[in-house]
């Protein structure tokens, strides 16, 4: 029994939903294979013989797999997945796009977007964005599963000592042709995908305070978010909204500045992987939830935190 | 040119589930249903196409119990000129449906299919992409702009950080994200009209597919509750634990 | 961009029993003479019983008239009464009425337990297997009049209006609905309703309209605590003895439970609030023994009509009428309304299929009002008309009286008593205590965004809000300074906030309009009725499920 974990990288650099993705396919019992497929990815399979916990790094490097086009890795994925039990990729848009090519072409379910592994056949799976969790089964020969990042610590990116062996780059029909990436300029990290939000309430008080909470996340290299209050009462724009009917994000922490926590603010963010809140009031709803509290004046807090943070 | 629209009927979004007590699924009894919103907006591209004169006709197709019929009533009152229902009571999952719809394809050969990216209640983003590879198509996932250029068609596509754009050769698979359009409101002469669009009825078995499940749901369960955590007494405490214990920076 | 227009023999605005019953009755009617009645139904909850929300026991009387088979055609009465108790609370006591002492108006026997939004969803399939024309998710925004000022119908509102009054991208006009008669079902302080009623003075000689609040949860409870068929009334704690109300815990299908507080909308001390007052009733003994280790799953209020006959307006104007609780129909006395939206459906049907073979058009449907005076719906209002006034004195005193009213003059006695508009009724902060209420405990009582949660209600925020005011200084300058801003507390859904500056400073009225669940209690119960109501665009507003 062997399970493949194929890297998301950019021909340089491992993507760190990667190390989460193994650390999911350790939990199968077997041995641990890591493809990496790209081109000219030397650099990137070097660093995935680091990860702990890898017996073997694949590299099939050739220049249809520069771009992670979804059309040429299925095909390569394919192309090998006979030897595997179980493969797997982060549920990242990298992930997404291409794994459920690999599993049709193989004829089998995949399991989208596991956070527990019960056992080699069975995973745990969040359905209806969260509001319930589902244990499925697959009889499947090989099961091809996407792995929730924040739900999985990270395998060590160092110290482990796989050994490395060339894959054979598959035939390739070439349907698709990237044409270009525009990734986020600005200095703020998109609220969707970030790995920080900090997000202010309607206890930040005004438009022009609503600027620390951007300082703190620009401290903290995080998207800013806003709650519904603080976007009806002018602080911040409608785009920032985190919530039910804002944006539902996931990030590893989430701060909640001066925000009180009602439901329909929760439904935004509580899978969020750690949660951090700051309010002046005690009784606030956002301290059930918080992993850390603190009852404090935001005002006097959040500049304390920018300057805490400069501290090594 | 043909577009191929597939559309989900699921539980209406605004409609928050509940867990059976018996933990054997999700209460959907007597629940709002409509349609998929990634769908929705997959309808209206196919008609923002149309009317921009690259296509020429969008075919609705569905799958599941005969209610479904309502959500292609819907697709045909925002502007689907016909629809096709695979009627079935089997519980579909997407290799199944992919495989429907490959079916189908074969029948009507389309230059261009969009579906959503995911459906909101099982949130598998598996369909699109399946179908690409059944049918041997490329895909463009996660569209947010869609543009024809000839013989192929260039997709704008949300990744995480951004954005990134491919070509395609047609025919192609398209799924939608959030940001490609915002559907239009459907008006009652609209759907007047829907009710006389021809609705074709299929069964899987017509199709020749084999549509039996491959996962077993073995329970559903309440999500965790989260527990409220520790209170920190100041700053520095809460920047510390953040640091060794939570390791999040 | 100019509405188009479309043409129906009979138009009827509101899809709950009403108007559902006035639908099926027009198409029986036209199948029985072999005629075409064209019927065209708009709604403006996102499907047929979005927006019902009830107890509910129901009378199956009106049912059985109007579709003798219901039984066999699957409708969803499944839950027979079994139990009747009624008590009276104390803070910490009950004491339950002997059966044999209840006036047959608290007598459930023969009435079933029932969602009424899943009887509604039912009654809309019936309505479209008959071959109305049933439209969800179309509010009906302005009534249209012909040049003789009759009723001609009525517009859809526009759709995709921007919040600064301007067209989106998404901009859909309406449409306008033309009829030879056009019914308004609109449930309970209907907002084209109250406009028919001032154009045509339709309560000129009656007694005004007096309403209460009802706010319901939906509880999931422990298997062995259910009782199918159980229903339970309370009166007394924890509303003050001046405020007419009282509490319904009614034993559903599937362990589900109904639990409700009605509280009469004449309250005088603004610092009162339904909403806490209903979180607090749950605590008590007789109540939570239920309630304790079960889940709740929903929530949701709406006002009630409870003027009873004397407050009912004149039912009919040039062009059609009010049916069900738009003209208000309910039997408060019973807490029960829809057999009389049923009936009163049914009656105004019978009237317009009259009308309409006799080749008429837009004039006054005087058959309904007339069939009307010779019902049982007549007869039925006419006993229970004095429990409105009687108990909106002293509830002890008035129990009293209307027993004496019920039991003994079997509510033929010879008065008839009067009403005073509710806003009328609300006493300055100055002059009332303020009550402090507890917080609520995540178990049992819950805060009024996760309640709201519950409801599934949602609202396209780029629009005009839907909650307007006539004069914006008002909310602070009287409701605010005079009443301790009532609107933050009868308001079950936290639609209404004062908000101040950082420092506390020049407080302004927050409209959340988002979270507003068609109750219409701010219509009704605003002190200078600053506050109107008008329809949001179409297919929002809550979504409420087994209601």
């Amino acid at each position: 029994m062997a399970a493949l974990v194929i890297a998301e990288h950019d021909n340089r650099l491992i993507r760190s939903g990667t190390l989460n993705a193994v650390s999911a396919a350790t939990k199968l019992g077997g041995e641990v294979h890591v493809l990496v497929a790209g081109h000219q990815c030397g650099a990137a399979a070097a660093a995935a013989k680091q990860i702990g916990g890898v017996a073997k790094v694949r590299v099939a490097d050739a220049p249809q797999y520069k771009d992670g086009l979804a059309e040429s890795l299925a095909a390569l994925v394919v192309s090998i997945a006979k030897e595997y039990t179980h493969i797997l990729t982060p549920a990242t848009t990298f992930g997404k796009n291409f794994l459920p090519r690999v599993a049709a072409l193989l004829d089998v379910a995949q399991i989208s977007d596991v956070v527990a592994v019960e056992n080699p056949d069975t995973f745990v799976r969040p359905i209806y964005a969260g509001n319930a969790m589902a244990t499925v089964q697959s009889s499947d020969r090989i099961k091809v599963i996407t792995v929730r990042t924040t739900a999985f610590d990270a395998a060590a990116a160092s110290g482990g000592s796989a050994t490395v062996e060339p894959v054979a780059p598959a035939a390739d029909a070439a349907q698709s042709k990237m044409l270009g990436q525009e990734l986020t300029k600005s200095e703020r990290p998109e609220l969707a995908g970030a790995k920080i939000v900090v997000s202010g309430g309607r206890g930040v008080g005004s438009a022009e305070n609503f600027k620390l909470v951007g300082q703190l996340a620009d401290k903290m290299g995080a998207a800013l978010g806003a709650s519904r209050a603080a976007v009806d009462a002018g602080f911040a724009p409608n785009d920032y909204q985190v919530g039910q009917t804002g944006k539902i994000v996931a990030p590893d922490l989430y701060v909640a500045v001066g925000i009180s926590g009602a439901i329909q603010h929760l439904a935004g963010m509580k899978d969020s992987r750690v949660i951090v809140a700051i309010n002046k009031d005690a009784d606030a709803p956002i301290f059930q939830v918080a992993d850390y509290g603190l009852v404090a004046d935001l005002f006097q807090a959040v500049p304390e935190l920018i300057s805490e943070l400069d501290k090594k | 040119m043909k577009i191929l629209v597939a559309v989900k009927r699921v539980v209406d979004f605004n409609v928050k589930v509940r867990v059976k007590s018996d933990n054997s699924g999700v209460e959907t009894a007597n629940l709002k249903m409509s349609m998929n919103p990634f769908d929705e907006i997959a309808v209206e591209e196919a008609i923002k196409l149309k009317e921009a004169g690259s296509a020429t006709e969008i075919v609705a197709v569905s799958m599941g119990p005969a209610v479904c019929q309502e959500t292609l009533r819907s697709a045909m009152a925002m502007g689907a000129d016909r629809a096709i229902l695979v009627q079935t009571e089997v519980e579909l999952q997407p290799l199944a449906v992919a495989k429907l719809l490959h079916a189908i394809l074969k029948k009507e050969n389309p230059q261009l299919v969009i579906l959503g990216k995911q459906a909101i209640d099982d949130d598998s983003n598996q369909t699109g992409q399946m179908l690409a590879a059944l049918a041997n198509l490329p895909q463009g996932t996660f569209a947010s702009k869609v543009k024809l250029s000839g013989d192929g068609v260039e997709v704008t596509r949300e990744i995480d950080g951004g954005l990134e754009t491919v070509a395609l050769k047609l025919p192609a698979i398209i799924t939608t994200d959030l940001r490609l359009n915002t559907p239009r409101y459907v008006t009652l002469p609209n759907i007047m009209k829907a009710k006389k669009k021809p609705l074709e009825t299929m069964t899987p078995e017509s199709l020749g597919v084999d549509v039996k499940p491959r996962l077993k749901t073995l329970k559903v369960q309440e999500p965790p509750k989260r527990k409220p955590g520790a209170k920190v007494a100041d700053v520095k405490e809460l920047v510390a634990k953040l640091r060794s214990e939570a390791k999040v920076i | 961009m100019t509405r188009e227009a479309m043409e129906f023999d009979v138009v009827i605005v509101g899809g709950g029993p009403a108007g559902l019953s006035a639908a099926i009755r027009l198409k029986q009617i036209a199948s029985e003479a072999e005629r075409d009645i064209s019927v065209c139904l708009i709604e403006k909850g996102s499907e047929i019983g979005a927006h019902i929300i009830s107890g509910a026991v129901m009378d199956p009387r009106a049912l059985t008239e109007l579709l003798p088979s219901w039984k066999e055609d699957g409708a969803p009465l499944k839950i027979p009464v079994t139990e009747d108790r009624f008590l009276f609370l104390s803070e910490k006591g009950s004491f339950r009425v002997p059966n044999f002492l209840l006036p047959p108006v608290f007598q459930n026997h023969g009435n079933y337990v029932v969602s009424l939004s899943n009887v509604c969803r039912w009654l809309g399939q019936q309505a479209e297997a008959l071959g109305v024309e049933v439209y969800a998710g179309f509010a009906g925004q302005e009534v249209l009049y012909d040049e003789n000022g009759a009723v001609k119908g009525v517009a859809t509102s526009d759709m995709g209006v921007g919040k600064d009054g301007k067209p989106t991208e998404a901009y859909q006009p309406g449409v306008e609905l033309l009829a030879k008669y056009t019914l308004f079902a609109e449930g309970c302080r209907g907002h084209l309703g109250r406009q028919l009623e001032t154009r045509f003075k339709l309560h000129d000689g009656t007694e005004p309209q007096v309403y209460g609040i009802g706010i319901k949860e939906l509880w999931e409870i422990a298997p062995e605590k259910h009782r199918p068929g159980l229903v339970m009334h309370t009166a007394g704690w924890p509303l003050p003895s001046d405020t007419y109300g009282g509490s319904f815990l009614y034993h559903f299908e599937n362990n589900l439970v109904a639990i409700g507080l009605v509280v009469g909308l004449g309250y005088s001390n603004p610092y009162l609030s339904p909403f806490e007052e209903f979180q607090r009733y749950k605590k008590h003994p007789e109540i939570r023994q239920f309630l304790e280790g079960g889940r709740r799953v929903g929530y949701g209020a709406r006002a009630i009509t409870a003027g009873g006959l004397q407050a009912l307006p004149k039912l009919v104007f040039p062009g059609g009428g009010l049916v069900g609780d738009d003209a208000g129909f309910l039997n408060a006395a019973r807490i029960k309304g829809s057999h009389a939206a049923i009936k009163s459906g049914m009656l105004a049907a019978e009237a317009v299929a009259q009308a309409l073979a006799q080749g008429r058009r837009r004039d006054q449907l005087e058959a309904y009002p007339k069939g009307f005076q010779t019902s049982w719906l007549r007869e039925e209002l006419y006993r229970a008309r004095n429990f409105k006034p009687w108990m909106s004195g002293n509830l002890w005193f008035g129990s009293f009286m209307f027993g004496i009213d019920q039991m003994l003059l079997r509510g033929k006695a010879p008065w008839t008593l009067h009403l005073k508009p509710d806003h009328t009724k609300l006493k300055k902060a100055s002059e009332c205590e303020p009550i402090s209420y507890p917080k609520p405990d995540g178990v049992l009582t819950f805060d009024r965004l996760s309640s709201v949660f519950l409801s599934n209600t949602n609202h396209e925020e780029n629009q005009p809000s839907h909650l307007t005011l006539k004069d914006p200084t008002v909310p602070i300058r009287v409701n605010l300074d005079l009443y301790a801003a009532p609107e933050t507390r009868y308001c079950p859904a936290a639609v209404y906030e004062i908000v101040r500056d950082a420092a506390g400073k020049n407080p302004r009225l927050q409209i959340n309009a988002q979270n507003c669940v068609h109750c219409k209690t701010c219509d009704i119960k605003d002190p200078t009725q600053n506050i109107v109501w008008v329809a949001p665009q179409g297919g929002e507003g809550p979504v409420y499920v087994n209601m």
